[in-house]
């Protein structure tokens, strides 16, 4: 089978869309939720996400299944906030190994039963991958949550760095391909996560799985929430040797255009990029359609921005659908040419 | 496509990027964050004087270092925590952060204490093979892990390197290690050769600055990857107190340094001289020691340095804002983020201001608002909004205490006079919450200081906050508002919850509404109605300031609930049919109150023709007299009156930007011809039933086209009419639907449209220039507005005739104060879109006026208007406002049209649920 690295010399890979957007759709309870394992846990587990992996498995499948049929290469596990540190919130702390784990074989079980379904798998792809999803916890490294005490921090880079630690280990231990560091609004917690999965493989003296790196830039002034410009963002986590480096969430895919340009001139590695669907209306919804959103991501593959490409908040099967058979047509950016002299 | 290539250069980083290339000039370090290096800092930080050391950065930065060495080494101080609290602190700092830091320790402990506080690419300063290989490596990968570069120390085993060749070995060898064991790129390596001091009157030190300049040489050939740094200071160090000898040194041995490819150094960033400007005595007996070129060259710069008095120097800072007004100085404080001089600023305000609250209110929150709007446009980010409120707060917390003894002098004023006295004993309280559901809390927070700094009491609930809590804890602790907060979009239902709690439980404080998702439009629609005692909401944390404010003053609060009152019922009318308080007529009683015209000495003016006329290509110039300008600045979301907004204190420079631009462009327009003005008018003989019909006659008299309007139906005040469009016209005498034999009245109708904007608009696209897009659509929609005012003036004097002599001003002409009136189908007066069917036919169709309509009755191109226009003196703009059902029935019936169809058309001004 093909590396992944193979495949994207090859062409754009897609990867899927949102996984809130479709949970919601779902409209589960609170009962629903807890499933039978957690109905007297004490506190109140609605709109824990990553829980549905122990508690209802199927429709994360399910939801899976929809994205690999639509045309995604790479699906992220349910893991967005599984580690300790956010899984606090729940008091769900000592099953965050538990859930990665989870959460990594629905993928690849989903990845399997839909390859082995000649029924589902049209188009004759020959494979797809599971990134684990690891997100960019609750607290935050560089700024304090008390502006009072601008020098204070909620969390330790050691405490940040294990978390990730434990979350690594789960996604890897149950199977995934790749790991994708998303949605970094603090770079910080970023360097915490690049700094566990090293060491994790360090530790169990494996070969390192490929790392993905996405970034987001929060608001008009074309910086992340912790302040550092594109480039400077970029820069810091470079020592990570990704995969890849790119931009997700907080913008649509208008306003994220520069930045992804400009992030496509200065990688040294592959890019990507999977914005929402354009940005909340007034109501708090995302109301891009799937080809307009296609047609931007269309744009930036015909201008050779981008490697990796799908959609995040508010993005549908029906987006990444629209978004794989919009970018079929384009070569990939090529990987850029590393001098060694100056 | 070609592929890019990406060159080996050093890349650091702070919030922005340093890229070191060939081509870049010296980097320079500062060095004066160093508890060895510099006392002030030193003794700032035993005291814990942290924020003052601070300033200690600041002055380096702005003095023009691009990286910053911090340095706590110090046998006093818990090395780990100072380096920890103070990399912190300068994290919040956007305008020192900016730059890259140099975490600089002779104990690893503290440079991995540092790495973890610094989300940039660091410069580790220094790590070393001093004990040996082992530790070496170990050190570098832990460096490589947090992705920073490293400088090397050249020591080994055998202590520190000193002569030319150990130099070079040592560096050497721990290049191949770390390129070839650890994996370190090697452009991410940096030696240090080290500096020492020359001038000692120590013969063997004599040749020092010569040997680490040539040994620069020598690595820069045999590894042209690497850096070379080094502690520029150290040369001097002999002539310690002596800076004007110390600073010449510094730069005659940079000046050959450099030449031989020093890329960077720790250098005291504000007191580099250049070598040019040396007084050339002295410049030459440094050239002397640091060349070693003669044998006395020590003794000779030492009598002389003994006859230079060291001048006083001051530190290189731009300080001409302190020349400014007190108000402008706090103002630049909160904006950049400074706390050095706000104490004595706000002791200066102080006593400048009658009371000591006229400070917070006046200069202190005109400062924050700026803030708020450069937050608002992406000119501040969040960092330095922090910042600002930490100044605001200073400011706060120096005037609390007068503010205090005001009260308290009130407080026995009202005892000694025997009355009450209606101030609370605290300060109000302010409850904030992230709903439940949601874990952000970022913008909260912020609302949380900048609230605080305003002397409230912040009780923060922290995030996901059920309902229950928050009211419980809000009643308990008697706060005074409750603000919400919100990111993800369930929070939004969330609030409506909780706002629904909240009348439930027959609470009285005002509910803020805040975070990403939330909108004013939702606030308004969703959550206002669920509770009756003000629900607000704020759109950042500066505006939350005035909007507490106004909340928590008795004098303010009825003012400001009630104006947002409306606004958010302006906003829920805008959004969809909602039913209303108001009392309402039956439609029979409604028609009877039409508006009295005396039509009996009433002469309808006879317009100069019947039928249609058609303007094509009509002169843009002349159009361009008629342009509103107000409309054009709304468009761009700039708020305020044309002309004055051009001068406006706030977006006046945005506003003068624009409407130069829009001048240009609009030039452009008319020169190069690219778009077309074309209209159609016309006038029929007409006349009303009395009711609400209006009957359109051709050239027999026979009727053409019936008009139907629809008439208010709200419980009018005494004398006030029901109005409907059909009152304007002259009630026909004899049967309804013949001319009236006596004086037949008329009506006129126009549609006029701006076309040939499409080309340029996908030009504009295709360059991805959405401003001038933009820019070329607000110009059409003004070009289309004044061609309409254009028109309507000629109907009066000139087509129609019925005002020949009226003069007005194009201000005049927008506030609308002619005579007669140019309603549209659609708008306010006749909202019903399908009349527009019977206008176009009048006009001629499509193929007169330019004009499609589509399914939905929108007129294509864009830029069009149409409407009807009316002659009589007491003819007005209305808004229709809410109709009921038995109106709608018979306007229904007298168009032949389903009651359903009329209601899909109307539901917008439907009383009733359709």
């Amino acid at each position: 089978m093909k590396t992944i690295q193979q495949c994207l010399q090859e062409r754009i890979l897609v990867i899927d869309g949102a996984m809130g957007t479709m949970i919601q759709r779902h409209k589960l309870t609170e009962a629903d939720y807890r499933g039978d394992r957690f109905k007297d846990w004490a506190s109140d587990l609605k709109g824990n996400n990553d829980l549905l992996v122990l508690t209802q498995p199927d429709i994360i499948k399910g939801i899976h299944k929809l994205y690999l049929e639509a045309g995604a290469d790479i699906i992220e596990t349910n893991t967005f906030n599984a580690q300790r540190i956010s899984l606090a919130d729940y008091h769900m702390e000592p099953l965050a190994y538990e859930l990665n784990f989870a959460a990594a074989r629905i993928a690849k079980e989903a990845v399997q039963e839909f390859f082995a379904d000649p029924a589902t798998n049209k188009g004759g792809r020959e494979r797809a991958f599971v990134a684990g999803a690891i997100g960019p916890l609750n607290k935050t490294l560089s700024l304090s949550p008390d502006v009072n005490n601008p020098g204070f921090r909620a969390l330790t880079f050691d405490e940040a760095m294990s978390a990730y630690y434990e979350q690594v280990k789960g996604l890897v231990e149950g199977g995934v391909d790749l790991l994708l560091i998303e949605t970094i609004f603090d770079t910080l917690n970023a360097k915490a996560a690049i700094y566990a999965i090293k060491k994790y493989f360090s530790d169990e003296a494996k070969a390192e799985l490929p790392i993905m790196i996405s970034g987001t830039i929060t608001d008009a002034s074309g910086r992340t929430l912790s302040g550092q410009t594109l480039e400077a963002f970029y820069t810091s986590v470079m020592h990570a040797k990704p995969l890849s480096i790119g931009l997700n969430c907080a913008l649509g895919a208008s306003e994220m255009r520069p930045h992804i340009e400009e992030l496509s001139q200065i990688a040294a590695c592959y890019t990507s990029a999977y914005p929402n669907a354009g940005l909340p209306n007034a109501m708090g919804e995302y109301d891009e359609q799937p080809e307009q959103t296609a047609h931007f991501l269309e744009e930036w593959a015909r201008e050779g921005f981008v490697n990796i490409v799908g959609g995040c908040c508010g993005t549908t099967p029906d987006h990444i659908k629209h978004i794989a058979e919009h970018v079929r047509q384009f070569k990939p950016r090529p990987l850029p040419v590393l001098e060694t002299a100056l | 496509m070609s592929a890019n290539t990406i060159k080996p250069y050093l890349r650091l980083a702070g919030l922005e990027p340093l890229v070191i290339r060939p081509e870049t000039n010296f980097v320079n370090v500062g060095e004066r964050t160093n508890v060895t290096g510099s006392k002030k800092f030193a003794r700032l930080i035993r005291e814990n004087k942290y924020e003052e050391a601070l300033s200690v950065a600041r002055q380096q930065v702005e003095s023009g270092a691009q990286v910053l060495d911090v340095n706590m080494d110090d046998a006093l101080l818990d090395g780990v925590k100072a380096m920890t609290t103070y990399l912190n602190l300068l994290q919040s700092e956007p305008d020192i952060a900016k730059i890259p830091i140099m975490i600089d320790s002779s104990k690893f402990e503290i440079i991995e204490a540092g790495l973890k506080c610094v989300q940039g690419k660091c410069i580790v300063n220094s790590i070393s093979m001093k004990e040996g290989v082992e530790k070496f490596i170990r050190e570098a990968k832990i460096c490589k892990l947090y992705g920073a570069s490293v400088v090397v120390m050249a020591f080994d085993e055998q202590g520190q390197a000193d002569t030319l060749q150990r130099r070079v070995d040592i560096c050497e060898r721990a290049y191949k290690i770390l390129t070839e064991e650890v994996g370190f790129d090697p452009q991410d390596i940096i030696f240090d050769p080290n500096i020492f001091a020359v001038a000692t009157g120590i013969e063997e030190h004599n040749n020092y600055a010569l040997d680490f300049i040539e040994a620069t040489r020598i690595i820069k050939q045999k590894m042209p990857l690497a850096k070379i740094s080094g502690g520029v200071s150290n040369i001097s160090f002999s002539f310690r107190g002596n800076e004007p000898v110390r600073e010449a040194m510094h730069a005659v041995f940079l000046y050959h340094a450099i030449k031989a490819g020093m890329d960077m150094g720790i250098v005291n960033a504000g007191q580099l001289v250049v070598y040019d400007e040396i007084e050339p005595q002295l410049r030459e007996l440094c050239e002397d020691v640091i060349q070693n070129r003669r044998e006395d060259a020590t003794d000779r710069l030492i009598q002389f340095a003994e006859t230079v008095k060291a001048k006083d120097k001051n530190e290189i800072k731009n300080e001409a804002w302190r020349n400014n007004s007190v108000e402008e100085r706090l103002k630049h404080a909160l904006i950049n983020g400074i706390t050095d001089y706000i104490d004595q600023d706000t002791e200066e305000a102080r006593q400048k201001y009658p009371k000591p609250l006229d400070v917070i209110e006046g200069p202190l929150m005109d400062g924050m608002n700026v803030v708020g709007d450069l937050f608002g446009s992406g000119k501040m980010f969040l960092p330095q909004v922090v910042k600002s409120a930490r100044v605001m707060k200073k400011s706060v917390a120096i005037l609390t205490p007068y503010i205090e003894a005001e009260k308290e002098e009130r407080r026995l004023a009202h005892l000694a006079a025997g009355t009450t006295n209606e101030e609370g004993a605290g300060a109000a309280k302010i409850l904030l919450a992230t709903v439940k559901g949601d874990v952000h809390d970022i913008g909260k927070n912020i609302v949380g200081v900048v609230l605080g700094c305003n002397g409230y009491d912040i009780i923060d609930l922290g995030v996901m906050v059920p309902a229950d809590k928050i009211l419980e804890t809000a009643q308990k602790e008697k706060v005074d508002i409750i603000g919400l907060s919100g990111l993800i979009t369930p929070s939004l239902d969330e609030m409506v919850h909780v706002a629904h709690e909240m009348k439930r439980r027959n609470m009285t404080q005002p509910l803020l509404i805040g975070g990403a998702t939330t909108s004013r439009m939702h606030t308004a629609v969703k959550i206002a109605p669920q509770y009756d005692n003000g629900v607000v909401h704020v759109l950042d944390a500066s505006r939350s300031v005035t909007v507490a404010g106004s909340l928590l003053s008795k004098e303010q609060k009825p003012g400001f609930l009630d104006t947002i009152g409306k606004e958010y019922q302006k906003l829920r009318d805008d959004f969809g049919s909602k039913k209303t308080a108001k009392q309402y007529l039956p439609f029979e009683q409604a028609q009877e109150n039409r508006v009295a015209i005396d039509w009996k000495n009433y002469t309808p003016p006879v317009p100069s023709f019947t039928g249609t006329r058609i303007f094509d290509n009509y002169d843009l110039n002349e159009l361009t007299n008629y342009i509103d300008w107000g409309p054009f600045f709304i468009a761009w979301e700039l708020h305020g009156k044309f002309p004055a907004i051009l001068q406006d204190e706030k977006v006046g420079k945005e506003a003068t930007k624009l409407f130069k631009d829009a001048n240009e462009l609009l030039k452009k327009i008319i020169a190069e011809k690219w778009l077309t003005a074309r209209g159609v008018i016309g006038f029929w003989q007409a006349n009303s039933n009395g009711k609400d019909s209006v009957f359109i006659y051709d050239e027999r008299g026979q009727e053409k086209v019936r008009l139907e309007h629809l008439r208010q139906q709200n419980k009018k005040a005494a004398g006030q009419p029901n109005f409907s469009l059909a009152d304007f016209v002259k009630p026909a005498v004899t049967p309804a639907n013949e001319k009236s034999k006596e004086a037949a009245d008329y009506m006129g109708a126009f549609a006029v449209t701006i076309q040939g904007i499409e080309p340029h608009i996908k030009k504009f696209i295709e360059n991805h220039d959405d401003y001038n897009k933009i820019m070329l659509q607000v110009l059409a929609d003004r070009l289309a507005e004044a061609f309409a005012e254009c028109l309507h003036e000629r109907v009066r004097k000139e087509f129609w005739g019925y005002a020949k002599d009226e003069h007005f001003t194009n201000e005049e002409l927008i506030k609308e104060s002619y005579s007669g009136i140019r309603p549209a189908p659609g708008y306010p007066a006749c909202p019903d879109h399908t009349e527009k069917y019977k206008l176009f036919n009048l006009l001629g169709g499509e193929q007169a006026t330019g004009i499609t309509l589509t399914e939905s009755l929108a007129m294509y191109p864009a830029s069009s208007i149409c409407g009807w226009y009316f002659a009589h003196p007491q003819s007005q703009y209305f808004g229709l406002g809410k109709i009921q059902k038995d109106q709608v029935i018979d306007y229904a019936n007298r168009k032949n049209m389903p009651v359903e169809d009329v209601e899909r058309w109307l539901r917008p001004v439907l009383e009733y649920d359709a």
